[in-house]
């Protein structure tokens, strides 16, 4: 199975840092590798994602956005249920205790629609570590919530002002904080990106969504989904999703953010419209100048925003194994509207890309095929800034 | 012989250490670039490193980071680095050393870059996010084309891994004083000179040390250990304070201090 022994997805992947974190991800896998096989730590892993985190999450048959969509039954993963209100804490629970085995005092991650940073500082407290969250200043203005949300769960958000101000400039601070204090900090990479091995753990963390949707839909429908559709920013519910069906005539379809438009160049589609390059620690597909140089990326949902993805995406998208499209901010915002209207449930902006590209997809598929669309978060967190968009809309008419 | 190791070898054999000094290229523009590249080959420097802008430097601090972002502004692009050194061989004889990050390099091209590179009169790279694992493919190319891929060793990276980094670095190696980012500080770690007589047992190819150093003083304690002393940071400071003829005189003074204790006897 891959990452191979170098870290590497077929060309992709690898550990592009400073000699400095060199020792310290080399240390991170022979523990990992080691203590993923321990009896003892897979049992408490388990007991707190089933006590704590609330899994199982339910496979939701969506009877009504089915009617509505008139083809295949559509089944949500609710990962919008699980503890924190995303799929986020999946993986910082499982890193979260990983630190604790490996005797780390601190934690430190990135965060750009501050799901990820709210996850880490919930584990820290449940767990009694110090915690730092790195956001950008832009990503404060725009998520108020989540950054009261960190602070009142202990942690410290410390703001961010290089760059863009967003998620990608969060991880170059974060990656600058774990060099200088590498020896008693465990970073906490939010997504199935960075360098190696975190591509491999994070995507093992959130396997347990596609593990538990592959056992509920086969109960439910005794077979296999026609397709499974998730949103890729960084890529981790998509790959926690899609990795257990990968060996499964399953379809995959990763869902990117368009922004305003591919042709505007204000877009965070990296799989769809960017190129191979070198950011954050990892050979993967990324934005950038012809010159090498990051290009800031857009979306109206922030956990979308940033201009690299995951090294394992890159391999599926060159294998033909995933497909990958995207969609625009508008296009989300329907989405968004669709699945509260039909079935009662405010998704996360990142989610209603997802759940929007159904339109799109829907009348490739019969009553006897099923989607299952991952949920991967819950849309409190959006509501003011769907509502502003709205009400100009509404006030423009 | 490499430009580099002639500098170590003459510089040896009188008992005195090189300066290598740091400007970001193209901050704020790439003639002042010239201009100040000029000014420390007169003024002390042995070796020359000229950094890469790039849009997210992480191995550096708010210092080079604001240079970095002054560049691309100016428009300082890898090929026009490049273009920069070119201009900088036809009038100086010292080392050039390039100090970017992988990304540039990759999308210019490995072969492109060590070739180009070497037709620029450019004598080595420094790339502070290629460690030993990714960079095989770079260092074949470089070593091809007569240009030195000078690695990085880290306080954290343990005899077996500096053992391994002495023997495929070319030109020097280049240990980080600090376990952190680049950024002028006040204090070094007490630990520092063990550690680099540690590393002297461990390797045998010239040793220079940088990160964090800002002042003649900070060189004149480092001097006894290495081959050679970076300073980056404190010099592109005084860039970002300074313009002009002022510019220029303070750069050439202070870049003379620091160069002064590296002399035999600290003359």
């Amino acid at each position: 199975m891959l990452p191979d022994r170098r870290g590497h997805f077929g060309p992709y992947g690898g550990r592009f840092v400073p000699e400095t974190l060199m020792p310290a991800l080399l240390e991170l896998e022979r523990e990992y590798r080691r203590i993923r096989r321990d009896p003892e730590f897979r049992r408490e892993l388990a007991w707190y994602l089933r006590e704590y985190v609330g899994r199982p999450t339910p496979l939701y048959f969506a009877r009504h956005l089915t009617e509505r969509l008139g083809g295949p039954r559509v089944y949500l993963k609710r990962e919008d249920l699980s503890h924190t209100g995303a799929h986020k804490i999946n993986n910082t629970m499982g890193q979260g205790l990983l630190a604790r085995r490996m005797g780390k005092k601190r934690l430190i991650a990135e965060t750009g629609a501050g799901q990820h940073g709210v996850a880490t500082a919930t584990v820290a407290a449940l767990l009694g570590l110090e915690c730092d969250i790195y956001m950008g200043t832009e990503d404060i203005r725009r998520q108020r919530l989540n950054v009261m949300r960190m602070r009142l769960l202990g942690a410290r958000v410390v703001p961010v002002q290089s760059g863009s101000c967003t998620l990608k400039d969060a991880m170059n601070e974060a990656i600058r904080d774990w060099v200088t204090n590498v020896r008693h900090t465990y970073y906490v990479i939010g997504s199935v990106a960075g360098p190696h091995p975190y591509p491999m753990l994070v995507r093992d963390f959130q396997a347990v969504i596609g593990q538990e949707a592959r056992a509920q839909i086969l109960r439910q429908t005794g077979k296999l989904p026609a397709v499974l559709v998730a949103c890729v920013g960084g890529g981790s519910n998509a790959m926690g999703l899609f990795h257990p069906f990968r060996n499964d005539p399953v379809r995959f379809i990763g869902v990117e953010a368009a922004g305003h438009g591919l042709e505007s160049g204000q877009h965070s589609a990296t799989l769809v419209a960017g190129s191979v390059g070198v950011l954050h620690g990892a050979l993967s597909y990324l934005l950038q100048d012809p010159w090498g140089n990051i290009r800031e990326a857009h979306s109206l949902a922030p956990g979308l925003d940033y201009p690299g993805v995951g090294p394992e995406h890159a391999f599926f998208k060159d294998s033909g194994r995933a497909e990958y499209v995207a969609v625009t901010d508008e296009e989300a915002l329907e989405g968004f509207k669709l699945l509260a209207q039909t079935e009662g449930i405010l998704p996360a902006l990142e989610s209603a890309h997802a759940l929007a590209y159904l339109k799109r997809l829907a009348p490739e598929y019969g009553p006897e095929d099923s989607i299952i669309v991952n949920l991967s978060g819950r849309g409190d967190k959006d509501v003011e800034a769907v509502a502003d968009i709205l009400e100009k809309e509404l006030g423009g008419k | 012989m490499n430009r580099i190791a002639q500098v170590f070898r003459r510089l040896k054999a009188r008992g005195e250490k090189a300066l290598i000094p740091f400007i970001t290229a193209g901050d704020p523009d790439l003639e002042t670039s010239r201009r100040l590249a000029l000014t420390l080959a007169r003024s002390g420097a042995d070796i020359l490193e000229l950094g890469i802008p790039f849009s997210d430097p992480l191995a550096d601090g708010p210092t080079i980071q604001a240079a970095s972002q002054r560049a691309l502004k100016a428009g300082a692009t890898f090929p026009a680095v490049l273009e920069l050194a070119g201009r900088l061989r036809q009038d100086l004889d010292l080392p050039l050393v390039l100090m970017g990050y992988y990304n540039p390099i990759l999308q210019h091209g490995l072969e492109k870059t060590a070739r180009e590179a070497a037709e620029c009169g450019v004598d080595g790279f420094i790339i502070p996010d290629l460690p030993l694992e990714e960079a095989e493919p770079w260092r074949r190319a470089a070593v091809a084309h007569g240009v030195a891929p000078i690695f990085l060793a880290a306080p954290t990276s343990g005899p077996e891994r500096l053992r391994r980094l002495g023997r495929l670095t070319r030109g020097f190696l280049y240990y980080v004083s600090i376990t952190g980012i680049t950024g002028a500080r006040r204090e070094l770690p007490p630990e520092l000179a063990e550690a680099l007589r540690e590393l002297r047992r461990l390797v045998s190819c010239p040793v220079a040390v940088g990160f964090g150093i800002s002042t003649p003083e900070q060189v004149a304690g480092l001097a006894p250990y290495v081959d050679g002393v970076v300073v980056g940071s404190a010099i592109v400071e005084r860039v970002a304070r300074l313009q002009g003829e002022a510019l220029l005189q303070e750069i050439g003074d202070f870049v003379a201090a620091l160069k002064a204790p590296l002399r035999p006897s600290g003359a």
